[in-house]
């Protein structure tokens, strides 16, 4: 099985660029045969992700596994270095898993102005963006993996996008650019102190930038803090994500809230911390304060928001928040949390923005005043919307909860150099965060499910129930939110012994 | 001297020559077979030059590996010899390309134009191995002069008489210059081979007199690399000129000029570098700096790669800014972070170029306003662009990236921390104007819809160029292990 353990990795990410190069070359007329062509590539990437799920020896979670380490541009010394472990392999497998089911959705829907072969390629050319950063063990090669992921993004919103597409693609193209480009300054600085010089995350973490001076070791994690701050996105570097997310397509939506986020969040926990341990308990309970006024302020924006989809992006800053205030513990109980956090972020916010398009689609607004009702009309979708929308505010038994539980869990007793009366104070004001959720979601479900359905739509024209397509599309996250939120040990027996390791590496 | 000797170790290493003396002859043919050649068939010296210029890439592939000097060492072949004459052969092929409809269509003469491109051509692959200075100076002028000839191919157009004419003044008075300093350096060391004149030039008393002699030269050579302040005539040139002959000069004839400036600075100026690192170092600063702040106000696209081709040289010039024998695998590293930028510049450049007159032919406009809503009206080309442009910018996954990012390294690892710096901002800056285009051509909305075909020759030409650059990116060994060997 050595071949399969060689490539199942290299597959699973690269498998979606290979169908967008086969789509590039086909006609464009064929719209099945495109859209065929299309999924049976992300479906191919996320057998591969299987494979890798099969491979992996869950038992040792804590190891890094499948790992690959090739040459590739030897004059700096930067390698093909890729594997996986606790911590990555969820979001692996969500983002290969994620990506399939939009590809289906999209055979029901793509919005103007068509041409599925490119919006198919970007989709698969994105997902192998998504997946390499996951397994990027190279500093450089993690870098090209999220630049990779900010060009099909740019184009998905620019043209595919809402009324004010140019501006929102605009927007997040330069905020985040300018994010990596601290993030690259700071990669660049590691490899030019680390001694071999070398990009490799885990020879940079062996070798330690205790010895060099702290001002040196502040200004890289700030160079880094900056781009994952800003892809993450933490207040106050958030703006561009509200814009993002109403103006994007459905598909984009979901991508960029399921997965892409998590890119930030994850370069705390692989990069940030490991490397950099003693800047970053300088730096936590900065973070565990931005964390915490992201919560807050993400809530009392979406109590104020009227677009569903806008809402559903600012809630998305909330629950970030939730992840980062883990990460800033830097406690076993709250980075578990926090990667807890991440996949039912995925899952739910994920949910939550396939819905806001499919009602889109259907009344052609997204304006929560304006709709009304949809339990009556449509009372499967109505079902669905409410099962989503309580998953986000975090009710118990389902993804939601557990991710905030544990964050607030852990902010109680952070790590013994951190000050346990801020952490509390903190765990004090994510408790009011979550109040909060609850309230606008209540709110929200209680303006467009329940009442009376307005005028405009009473004759129930163009009003139908869930499609089949979207059942497809849809049944593997409902299912994995509910089975994450009953038995969270499905992803915390995985991650668990991976933050251990990386535990260790704090002191 | 038995026969056999004189096969086995003949006083001409033919072989060595051997690109040379098959682009020449094919030049010849060219010339000869335009004058037999009826009107309507003029077309066939396009197709013929492209064969002479194969037949020179494969005499090229022939010594590959090899190390010869011939000519009493005015001429050596060695792996960077090899790999300049390649890229010059491949920017002769996509010229060609880019040039057959364009003078097809036109009223030129087209026998003359492949004539006069193969000789100016010749130039560049004579530079390539030329270690001697009046060989170095003679192909340095055989690129120019008749690249003169081909600016003013469109003898009806004020702009083309006005491009050539700028052109040709500003290339006799750096001629004039460069010549008075090689005559200095002739005088100093008494000699015009490379390697003797860095063995003497160190021992000379006469400092002033050997700094005097060398920023000559240098400043020669700026005026051919449209290095700031010496690229007034660059922008004016290209836009006048027909597009195809632009997108020659700033390519062939810049890295020309680079490839000369790469052999004097680091086989016979290097012992006193300390005398002129600082002008490089200035000269850099200002060509990035300078073609970046103007590139981002254009409006015309030509004179928009114009500014930007001089802001690529600055990056170039960093590498010569950081020179220093004392220290030979910094010196090493330079070297080749300016031959790997330079073979990915002469592709990606010529790669906007050809996109960019794919587009006039259908369109008949150059200006960037015309360019909203491209990928509307041809997917194709406007993704082809879109790869040319973020290659330029140096963002991946286009090799433009690794050629920032050795020039960058190369200039951390000499610790000349100020110009990477620079370097850091003006990337930043040139990321813009690049990537401005761009959005116009995805995101805004065109003002007709009429959709634009692409000719099937130009198409496969920037398609095999943008794989190229492609392909480098994901595994840039394909060069860096050429440049690795390229010593001087």
């Amino acid at each position: 099985m050595n071949w399969v353990d060689d490539w199942a990795l290299s597959l699973g990410t690269f498998l979606p660029a290979v169908g967008a190069a086969v789509l590039m070359f086909m006609p464009a007329r064929s719209e099945k045969l495109v859209k065929a062509v299309g999924t049976l590539f992300a479906f191919l990437a996320l057998v591969a992700g299987v494979v890798v799920l099969a491979r992996f020896d869950f038992s040792n979670a804590g190891a890094l596994q499948l790992q690959v380490n090739e040459s590739w541009v030897p004059q700096i010394n930067a390698r093909y270095h890729i594997g996986i472990d606790g911590i990555s392999l969820p979001l692996f497998v969500l983002s290969l898993l994620v990506s399939f089911l939009c590809t289906i959705y999209m055979w029901w829907h793509i919005p103007e102005p068509g041409k599925p072969k490119a919006f198919f390629a970007l989709v698969l050319l994105l997902e192998t963006g998504m997946t390499g950063c996951f397994v990027a063990l190279d500093l450089i090669l993690f870098f090209t993996f999220w630049e990779l992921v900010l060009v099909p993004m740019y184009f998905m919103i620019g043209i595919w996008g809402g009324p004010r597409r140019a501006y929102a693609a605009v927007k997040f193209f330069l905020y985040t650019l300018f994010g990596s480009l601290f993030m690259l300054l700071g990669f660049l600085a590691l490899y030019f102190t680390s001694d071999p010089r070398t990009f490799d995350m885990i020879e940079l973490t062996r070798q330690g930038f205790g010895g060099s001076s702290e001002l040196f070791q502040n200004l890289v994690f700030l160079g880094l803090f900056l781009g994952f701050a800003i892809k993450v996105p933490m207040w106050p570097f958030h703006t561009w994500l509200p814009d993002a997310h109403t103006e994007a397509p459905t598909v984009g939506s979901v991508l960029l809230a399921a997965i892409m986020l998590k890119m930030g969040t994850y370069g705390f926990i692989r990069i940030s911390l490991p490397i950099l341990p003693d800047a970053a308990i300088t730096f936590a309970p900065a973070i565990g304060i931005l964390a915490v006024i992201a919560i807050i302020y993400g809530a009392l924006c979406c109590l104020a928001q009227t677009d569903l989809k806008r809402m559903i992006a600012f809630s998305s800053v909330g629950h970030m928040g939730f992840v980062m205030l883990g990460i800033a513990t830097l406690t076993d109980i709250g980075i578990n949390g926090a990667i807890f956090g991440m996949v039912a972020h995925g899952l739910i916010t994920g949910m939550l923005f396939f819905l806001a398009g499919s009602i889109h689609e259907r009344f052609h607004t997204r304006d929560i005043p304006a709709l009304g009702g949809i339990l009556q009309q449509m009372p499967k979708f109505g079902s669905l919307l409410v099962y989503s929308a309580i998953a986000s505010l975090g009710l118990p038994g389902l993804a939601g909860f557990w991710g905030e539980m544990l964050a607030l869990l852990g902010s109680y007793n952070p790590h013994p150099e951190l000050n346990e009366t801020l952490f509390r104070v903190l765990m004090v004001g994510g408790g009011i965060g979550t109040v909060l959720t609850a309230g606008y979601f209540m709110w929200m479900l209680q303006r467009v499910i329940l009442g009376k359905v307005p005028d405009k739509f009473a004759s129930g024209h163009g009003i139908f129930d869930v499609v089949r397509l979207e059942w497809y599309a849809w049944a593997p996250l409902l299912i994995l939110i509910i089975a994450a939120g009953l038995y969270p040990k499905l992803v915390l027996g995985v991650t668990d012994g991976a933050v251990q390791t990386l535990l260790g590496a704090l002191g | 001297m038995d026969l056999a000797q004189a096969i086995a170790q003949p006083s001409v290493d033919w072989h060595a020559l051997s690109p040379d003396i098959v682009l020449a002859a094919a030049a010849c043919m060219v010339l000869i077979a335009d004058l037999f050649l009826p009107e309507e068939s003029k077309w066939l010296a396009m197709p013929l030059s492209a064969a002479g210029i194969l037949g020179t890439l494969a005499a090229v592939v022939s010594l590959a590996g090899e190390h010869r000097t011939t000519l009493g060492g005015a001429v050596e072949i060695d792996t960077f010899a090899l790999v300049f004459k390649g890229l010059f052969c491949v920017i002769g092929l996509i010229v060609l390309a880019m040039s057959f409809g364009y003078f097809r269509s036109g009223r030129y003469y087209q026998g003359e134009y492949y004539f006069l491109m193969l000789c100016s051509l010749l130039g560049g692959v004579v530079i390539s191995s030329a270690r001697e200075l009046v060989t170095l100076f003679i192909a340095l002028e055989l690129i120019s002069i008749p690249a003169i000839i081909m600016t003013a191919l469109r003898k009806a157009d004020v702009k083309s008489n006005e491009a050539a004419l700028k052109f040709f003044l500003f290339s006799v008075l750096s001629t004039a210059v460069m010549l008075y300093g090689m005559s200095l350096v002739y005088g100093i060391t008494g000699s015009t081979k490379l390697d003797e004149i860095r063995s003497s030039i160190a021992s000379s008393a006469d400092e002033p007199l050997v700094v005097l002699s060398v920023i000559f030269v240098v400043i020669g050579f700026a005026f051919k690399i449209s290095a700031v302040p010496f690229h007034f005539w660059a922008p004016d040139t290209y836009e006048g000129a027909p597009s195809p002959v632009a997108a020659f000069l700033s390519t062939a004839s810049k890295i020309g000029g680079f490839v000369g400036l790469l052999v004097l600075m680091f086989r016979a100026f290097p012992e006193v570098a300390d005398t002129w690192r600082p002008a490089f170092a200035v000269l850099a600063t200002l060509t990035m700096t300078v073609g970046n702040l103007i590139a981002l106000r254009q409006q015309h696209i030509i004179r928009l790669l114009a500014y930007s081709g001089i802001a690529q040289s600055g990056y170039v010039l960093v590498t010569l800014a950081l020179i220093d024998p004392s220290r030979p695998e910094a010196n090493a590293q330079a070297l080749e972070s300016a031959i790997v930028y330079l073979v990915i510049y002469g592709i990606m450049d010529l790669g906007a170029f050809a996109a960019a007159v794919a587009f006039a032919r259908k369109t008949g406009t150059y200006f960037l306003s015309d360019y909203a809503g491209l990928w509307r009206r041809s997917p194709v080309l406007a993704t082809l662009m879109a790869g040319f442009l973020l290659s330029l910018a140096g963002t991946p996954p286009m090799a433009g990236a690794w050629a920032k990012l050795f020039v960058f390294a190369a200039a951390i690892n000499s610790e000349v921390y100020w110009l990477a710096a620079v370097m850091g901002v003006n990337a930043v800056i040139a990321a813009w104007y690049y990537l401005a285009v761009v959005k116009r051509m995805f995101l805004d909305s065109p003002e007709v819809d009429e959709p634009i075909e692409v000719p099937y020759l130009l198409r496969a030409t920037m398609g095999v160029a943008a794989f190229a650059l492609l392909a480098v990116f994901i595994y840039p060994a394909f060069i860096t292990s050429l440049a690795d060997r390229s010593l001087l």
